[in-house]
């Protein structure tokens, strides 16, 4: 690791006052110290958010959940009152991950593998910053890629509560991150498939959301034909093969709502 | 360099470090605690697993400073006096362990796992080490170790 | 002597309490007073010419202390990493290996490869400062694939070894092996691909070298699996230090599996610095160099044809392997398919005829060497699959097929036509109890249960023979091992009667601490916790070949036997004068000295006690009771079993869940079942591995190791491994004294070819290792 300087502040604004092209945030720091270790990044200095309690916390508010960008993946999992998302959370990484790493420095991120994009998607979750309001469908612009502007930063994720939803995971089974991961929710904006491990950047499935719009079965899913075209290859799986994951899980997350 | 403070094994503990020392040097170059490892470097293996503030975690994956006032729990502060604690006994009793490095790690791992859980079976203790890899064992008596530290601290 | 700490016993393990509590003490956890860290410059190149190097800036950087290169080694005379096995090809001209410098010289072969030595005050400013050295490399064209390296158009990796080839070895009679197959009923033929592996023991590779300027000694601390062979060869071939001179200690060693048996440049590197820098260097691999510098395994590509008579007979095998050796030849790196391999191709059966050719080919890979299993795997693999390929042809069952083809219980000493004499075995017993444990007769209804859930089950045998207890010297020898293969042990008595035991093997996880003084303590009366087992130090044990291929109770335990003997000799001598009796009439039992007829008696502690107070004792007996005994084995070891598994495929994900697992395996006489069984669970693990998760990819464009962390080599973890039923049959060995054959690499050694046949059992088709989920998807849905 090369050397950089460390602040732990206390306020947002603090943090704010503080970031410039050579900080970086560390949240979980789950993915970020492995970065660093491995000398792939070298920051002039890391600005620590865990002081900040105001960022921390799962508070169910009516039909929504909102989540502080610091809170812990366990806490998720533990807490989090819409059940695919509480499973999601609790799919990530290892217990030791999950005990430190946070939904902010996630979506933050976002590795084409990770699982809270496709909850963040799929359940049509809004990010919140200290500047502004985010909807998922903006926020993941690209491989590793956010809507996030220099200086901003995630205070939390509000999550409406779906009428249903199911996560299914395809682990890669080194990294256990995902091949692919699937979404499949009845929210109030329809139903919506929300893909992750498959291509450079989470994605929503169209051709199924509507196909589950008119009949949300697994037959429905049968005859789409999921193109393997942009989808990512690598030594674990094809691009062909990702697609049939896809198809594949998207089916067993219908059959996980429709019981 | 920033002075961090923090409880390791119940005793306070202080020292000038820089911010990009690990917390696994930290308790092992520092501390001189060496019975937690470094398996890996991509945060996979669980040999340096230890507890802060009551939660397990991977030393190898935090900054010492990011403990700045934790409560920290190795592998030396277990046991309580020499009385080691059920799941140290339990790895001999069912040769949960061979060469012993991922042992520490593993125990750590499975205190956690036991303080955290209710009815834990082959399946969830199996899923509960996710994070811990041995080479030697097999896992089978590691599990079997785990199902019965459970038994025994429930009682 | 049968009591709750002898031969047989499953004692709880002596060693654990010093792990449990974090008190086991690695090479990572020793530091030096005065210590400097060493980090090693790799090359990023597959294959490249090293046209500079300027360490200038480097050597300037914040607490360096010194950077070396390979012209300085080869200044201090310092002579290249050897191979300590010669083969001897077709043609009868000695294997080819390359001069391998421990830092490279001229050219770098391998993503890896050790081009310098950075030391330093701390490891940060080693690891700075490493950044600051430049090298001017000039890419040179690489290959990566045994099959591409001998193909007659492949980059030249050696200026010396032309086509890259360092031997074409045979084994066999191929005119009667073609004879066989040109007139057989039925021929079986494949292809088959041992999937290379990178063995991951959890404590990565270290080295702590220590000079003592005031008596001219090197102390090495080393993971090593046979700390004495270190010093032997970094001694007589690396010109380190004279071996009175260099004392080399393997402590605490988290796993090896054959990984640390060998001599690699780091530890060369460290002890030849210390002395030259005069500061203590530790060096510890991250896992990212483990990955890309530790010896790896298997990979090799075979075509074999097995020829079958009407009833499913075995008439005739013919074998055509080639073997990745990696870069450089390491030190047993051509023993492994050769001597390891093509001898272990009959299998359990009778064969009458077997031929076997091996082609070792360079690659700019690591170096591949032993792997837990080395050689029998990948015999077993080719062995198993092809009569499992057989019997699906012939529409034989599998079991059966085996079983006409056993070699039958009252056929031994039984010569195989690769030159193995199996000393003893009972297959068919080991195959009917495990038939029985897996309920094999009601396969097919739970098949039909599996298939009404959309699942294909498969099941899988494999009947594996290994050769352990490695191994007769003069055997050996006359095949080319550079070193006799015996053991040897030292049992000390204090004069208040505990016993230290220095053996020449080590532990690194197999539990000799217990498993060794329970044989004193059975053999001798000493209870166990009077028994100490120091190993891994050549400054306390006088010597010893160390801990690999199965050899450490057949081999080091039967030296602790011998030794135990003339303890027991010595000691009837003195109850005999003692007792006033004649020694004809002492009898010894359990460490219990009576004369015969009466009850007059001593214990051992007694004797020992009187051994180093001698007031009152024979003329003619020195005093002190300390007996050395070197043993040299008659043959090797012949451990096999039949192991049985089941599983069940997705075929819409191809993800294999692996429902039962069902292992019989005969290991002669047991000391200790809790320890037998942890071996056969570990070694399982790893041949489950090989065959459904672990693969080590290069980059075949770039040369790049693909599979360089726990990120892209899958480990299996607890969640991909099912419960493990593990049974043994006893059929003593006949020629080692505790009638013991090993245990250590039979799960390794069987699992893969069992696990490979239940799925492609359940698939109907064939495919090679790793049964990936992708694979075996593409297999389930014809693709």
């Amino acid at each position: 690791m090369y050397e950089f300087d460390y602040k732990r502040p206390g306020t947002i604004d603090e943090v704010a006052g503080l970031l410039n092209d050579d900080t970086v945030l560390l949240a979980g720091g789950q993915t970020l110290i492995p970065t660093l270790k491995q000398r792939l990044a070298q920051p002039e200095t890391l600005v620590d958010l865990s002081a900040i309690e105001s960022l921390r916390g799962v508070c169910p508010d009516g039909d929504q959940l909102a989540i502080g960008a610091m809170t812990t993946h366990a806490e998720v999992a533990n807490k989090a009152t819409i059940p695919a998302l509480a499973s999601l959370a609790g799919g990530i990484g290892d217990a030791q991950v999950r005990n430190r790493g946070t939904i902010g420095g996630s979506i933050a991120n976002n590795d084409p593998a990770a699982d809270y994009p496709a909850a963040v998607v799929g359940l049509n979750a809004v990010v919140n910053t200290n500047r502004r309001t985010i909807a998922a469908d903006d926020f993941f612009t690209d491989l590793f890629e956010t809507a996030l502007e220099e200086g901003e930063i995630i205070t939390n994720v509000t999550f409406p509560k779906p009428e249903a939803a199911a996560y299914i995971k395809f682990d890669n089974p080194a990294s256990r991150y995902a091949i692919v991961g699937v979404m499949v929710a009845k929210t109030s904006a329809g139903i919506r498939v929300a893909v992750t491990g498959a291509g450079p950047c989470v994605f929503r499935q169209a051709e199924m959301e509507a196909a589950l719009s008119a009949s949300f079965t697994p037959q429905a899913l049968e005859n789409i034909a999921v193109s393997a075209d942009g989808l990512n290859s690598d030594i674990h799986a094809s691009a062909e093969y990702r697609a049939n994951l896809i198809k594949v899980l998207a089916k067993r997350a219908v059959v996980q709502i429709n019981g | 360099m920033p002075t961090v403070s923090m409880t390791v094994n119940g005793k306070q503990v202080s020292a000038d470090v820089s911010s990009n020392t690990l917390l696994v040097t930290f308790i092992r170059e520092n501390l001189r605690l060496t019975g937690t490892h470094v398996g890996c470097d991509t945060s996979q293996c669980g040999a340096c697993v230890v507890h802060v503030n009551g939660n397990s975690a991977k030393s190898c994956t935090m900054l010492a400073v990011q403990a700045e006032g934790a409560e920290i729990t190795t592998i030396e502060g277990l046991a309580k006096g020499n009385d080691l604690h059920p799941m140290q006994k339990s790895f001999q009793e069912n040769h949960g362990l061979q060469c012993g490095f991922c042992t520490t790690g593993m125990i750590m791992s499975a205190v956690d796992l036991v303080n955290k859980s209710d009815d834990l079976d082959d399946t969830s203790i199996r899923e509960g080490l996710e994070g811990n890899i041995c080479r030697c064992t097999g896992y089978q008596n590691i599990v079997k170790s785990i199902q019965a530290a459970a038994k025994e601290m429930e009682a | 002597m049968t009591n709750e700490t002898g031969i047989g016993a499953s004692v709880r393990r002596k060693e654990d309490k010093r792990f449990i509590i974090g008190k086991g003490r690695y090479l990572d956890d020793i530091t030096k007073p005065g210590q400097t860290y060493g980090y090693f410059v790799r090359s990023p190149y597959a294959h490249a010419k090293i046209n500079s190097i300027d360490t200038s800036e480097a050597l300037n950087a914040s607490g360096v202390v010194d950077i070396l290169t390979g012209p300085d080694m080869e200044a201090d005379g310092i002579g290249p990493i050897i191979c300590g096995w010669g083969i001897t090809s077709k043609d009868g001209t000695p294997h080819k290996a390359p001069a391998h410098p421990a830092l490279a010289v001229s050219h770098v072969k391998y993503v890896g490869h050790q081009v310098a030595l950075v030391v330093a005050e701390t490891l940060q400013e080693a690891k700075d400062a490493a950044e600051l050295v430049e090298i001017d490399y000039e890419e040179l064209p690489h290959v990566i694939e045994v099959g591409d390296a001998l193909a007659s158009d492949a980059p030249q990796i050696h200026d010396d070894i032309p086509g890259n080839l360092s031997f074409d070895w045979e084994i066999g009679d191929r005119a009667a092996a073609e004879q066989a197959i040109a007139s057989a009923h039925h021929v079986t033929r494949m292809d088959l691909r041992n999937n290379r592996l990178i063995p991951n023991a959890m404590e990565p590779r270290a080295a702590l070298g220590e000079y003592d300027a005031g008596t001219d000694e090197i102390t090495l601390y080393t993971t090593s699996q046979n700390p004495h062979v270190h010093r032997l060869v970094l001694s007589a071939f690396n010109a380190v230090a004279p071996e009175h001179k260099l004392r080399v200690i393997a402590p605490d060693v988290g796993g090896g599996f054959g990984s640390k048996i060998f001599i690699y440049s780091e530890e060369t590197v460290c002890a030849w610095a210390t002395k030259k820098l005069n500061r203590p260097i530790k060096w510890t691999a991250e896992r990212s160099e483990s990955f890309l510098s530790d010896a790896h395994g298997r990979d090799h590509e075979t075509h074999a044809e097995m020829a079958f008579d009407a009833d499913g007979k075995i008439l005739g095998f013919k074998v055509s392997t080639k073997a990745n050796v990696g870069c450089y030849l390491s030190t047993f790196a051509s023993a492994v398919p050769t001597y390891l391999y093509g001898t272990l191709l009959n299998g359990q059966y009778t064969m009458p005829a077997i031929y076997c050719e091996v082609q070792a080919g360079f690659t700019n890979t690591a170096p591949v060497d032993a792997y837990r299993g080395a050689g029998r795997p990948e015999a077993t693999y080719v062995v198993e699959r092809m009569i499992e390929v057989g019997a699906r042809e012939m529409g034989i069952d599998p079991g059966e097929i085996r079983k006409r083809n056993f070699i039958p219980p009252d056929a031994y000493p039984y010569e195989t036509p690769v030159i193995m004499a199996y000393d003893s075995g009972n297959y068919a017993l080991a195959m009917d109890k495990a038939q029985a444990a897996i309920d094999y007769s009601g396969f097919e209804a739970r098949k039909a249960e599996s298939a009404q859930r959309g699942k294909l089950r498969g099941i899988g045998y494999s009947a594996f023979i290994e050769a352990c207890g490695i191994a007769p010297s003069a055997a050996v020898g006359s095949l080319g091992a550079g070193v006799g293969l015996w053991e040897s042990a030292q049992v000390r008595f204090n004069p208040t009667g505990s016993v230290t035991v220095f053996t020449g093997s080590h532990s690194h996880g197999q539990g000799h601490e217990t498993t060794f003084a329970q044989i004193v303590s059975d053999q001798l009366g000493v209870p166990i916790d009077q028994v100490e087992i120091s190993h891994g130090d050549t400054g306390k044990v006088p010597f010893g070949m160390g801990t690999y291929g199965s050899r450490s109770l057949a081999v080091g335990g039967s030296a602790i036997m011998k030794a135990i003997d003339k303890v027991v000799e010595k000691s009837k001598k003195i109850a005999a004068h003692t007792l006033e009796a004649s020694v004809e009439d002492i009898e010894h039992s359990g460490g219990v000295f009576s004369v015969a007829g009466t009850d007059k008696k001593m214990t051992m502690a007694e004797i020992a006690f009187s051994a180093y107070v001698p007031h009152n004792y024979p003329a003619d007996v020195e005093p002190g009771m300390d007996e050395t005994a070197f043993y040299d084995p008659l043959n090797f070891t012949f451990p096999a079993g039949t192991h049985i598994a089941e599983v069940e495929i997705d075929p819409e994900t191809g993800t294999t869940e692996i429902l039962d697992w069902v292992a019989v395996d005969d290991f002669g006489n047991v000391i200790n079942p809790m320890i037998v069984e942890g071996q056969v669970h570990g070694g399982l693990a790893q041949g489950i591995g090989q065959a459904l998760l672990e693969n080590c990819v290069y980059d075949k464009e770039s040369g790049q190791l693909l599979t360089g962390s726990y990120m892209d080599y899958c480990m299996p973890r607890a969640d991909d491994l099912p419960t493990f039923r593990v049974e043994t049959i006893n059929t003593p060995c006949t020629t080692n004294p505790l009638g013991v054959k090993g245990c250590g690499e039979a799960g390794a050694i069987s699992a893969p070819a069992a696990l490979m046949n239940a799925i492609t059992n359940a698939l109907g088709k064939e495919i090679d290792m790793p049964a990936t989920p992708e694979k075996v998807w593409r297999a389930a849905q014809g693709l």
